[in-house]
């Protein structure tokens, strides 16, 4: 089962650029024009996503060096240590929800202080790549179509993100130790 | 919220350092945390710009319609409440196909779409109907096939194994996604019975 789980994860990427070009060539798609073509908005997705991690990336760092994080952290870490969970991860399941920038700053945070190839890491990674930013997809769809009774959608979410995270930490428990 | 947050974050930490007598950290915090934004963000550009040209040549040879079509079966068992063959099935399909493949750019305007069909099928003009409340679950969820940005910055930071995680991210995704479906049915249950 895990040794399933670390095949997808290697044969994953190297087949899926094999196969959609392939697939597309054989219905006749000029495959290198229309990369170039996709390829463009790249360039400009990263751009955009600058003034949200520079903010996000300060806010965390302000925090981190302080020693507020880490009192943070030690508060959480004996009931999470219990289960073998990193206290550090916790405040990763916090920003989840509510911020897409805050996280992801979060997340990077975590992977270049202890690695990206450290048991934090690698949660880190899952968790952040796992489940998406509630609020903000709440606020962005219904907003859109002039919703304000939102009934039962944020409970459902956040139960949602609770499942995600807690499985997320414990298949990297499984898969990684 | 992320107001607060970002507030709660930068007061916070300046009160504990102002308490330990460290000050000058947070200077030294605040320059190497804007340098660190912008350094993962340059590094983001090659995995995107990568992804984006392939996403595009999936899209043209009809890589989308193909898994709209083995999706839409599962799409009727979980929407109950849109008729046969209304345009808002084929959004949602189109929306949760290209969250899937990582293309939130392409999902979002889709999203949209289909929130807009439902919404003529709702009685209420400003309150979520249950078709609403299901398609937002699928969407906070978070499906996804191959985490791109996560990748990029493992790769960014010396990972020996950038695509380790793929796998993990998926049985994880799989269980929130299946979560989500779980929970909606249970409030839509709830929420008829009132």
């Amino acid at each position: 089962m895990f040794a399933a789980i670390t095949t997808i994860s290697i044969w994953a990427i190297p087949v899926i650029v094999v196969l959609i070009p392939l697939y597309a060539a054989i219905k006749k798609v000029p495959v290198y024009e229309t990369f170039v073509d996709g390829a463009k908005d790249g360039f400009q997705t990263a751009i955009n996503i600058i003034p949200h991690l520079v903010g996000m990336m300060v806010a965390i760092s302000i925090f981190r060096e302080s020693g507020a994080l880490d009192a943070l952290v030690n508060l959480l870490r004996p009931l999470l240590e219990r289960f073998g969970i990193p206290g550090e991860v916790l405040p990763l399941s916090l920003l989840r929800p509510i911020t897409g920038a805050g996280s992801l700053a979060f997340t990077t945070d975590l992977i270049r202080e202890h690695g990206p190839d450290s048991l934090i890491g690698r949660m880190a990674s899952t968790i952040q790549g796992s489940t998406d930013t509630t609020l903000y997809v709440l606020t962005v769809y219904f907003g859109a179509v002039g919703i304000r009774k939102i009934s039962y959608s944020l409970k459902v979410g956040l139960l949602t993100d609770i499942v995600g995270f807690t499985a997320a930490i414990i298949i990297c428990l499984l898969v990684f130790t | 919220m992320v107001n607060l947050i970002w507030l709660a974050f930068i007061l916070i930490g300046f009160i504990y350092a102002a308490l330990n007598g460290d000050v000058e950290a947070m200077s030294r915090a605040v320059f190497d945390g804007a340098k660190t934004g912008v350094t993962v963000c340059f590094s983001l550009i090659s995995i995107l710009v990568f992804w984006l040209g392939m996403m595009k040549i999936a899209e043209r040879a009809g890589l989308l319609d193909a898994l709209a079509r083995l999706l839409r079966p599962v799409i009727r068992w979980i929407f109950p409440g849109i008729p046969r063959d209304h345009p808002a099935i084929g959004y949602i399909i189109s929306n949760l196909s290209a969250n899937m493949l990582g293309l939130g750019n392409a999902a979002t305007p889709m999203g949209i779409k289909a929130m807009q069909e439902l919404k003529k099928l709702s009685p209420h003009n400003d309150e979520a109907s249950p078709e609403m409340c299901t398609l937002l679950a699928l969407n906070t969820s978070g499906i996804t096939l191959i985490p791109t940005t996560i990748i990029a910055i493992r790769i960014n930071f010396g990972s020996a194994n950038p695509a380790e995680i793929v796998g993990t991210t998926l049985l994880a995704t799989a269980c929130s996604t299946a979560a989500a479906i779980l929970f909606d049915r249970w409030f839509r249950y709830l929420h008829s019975r009132k």
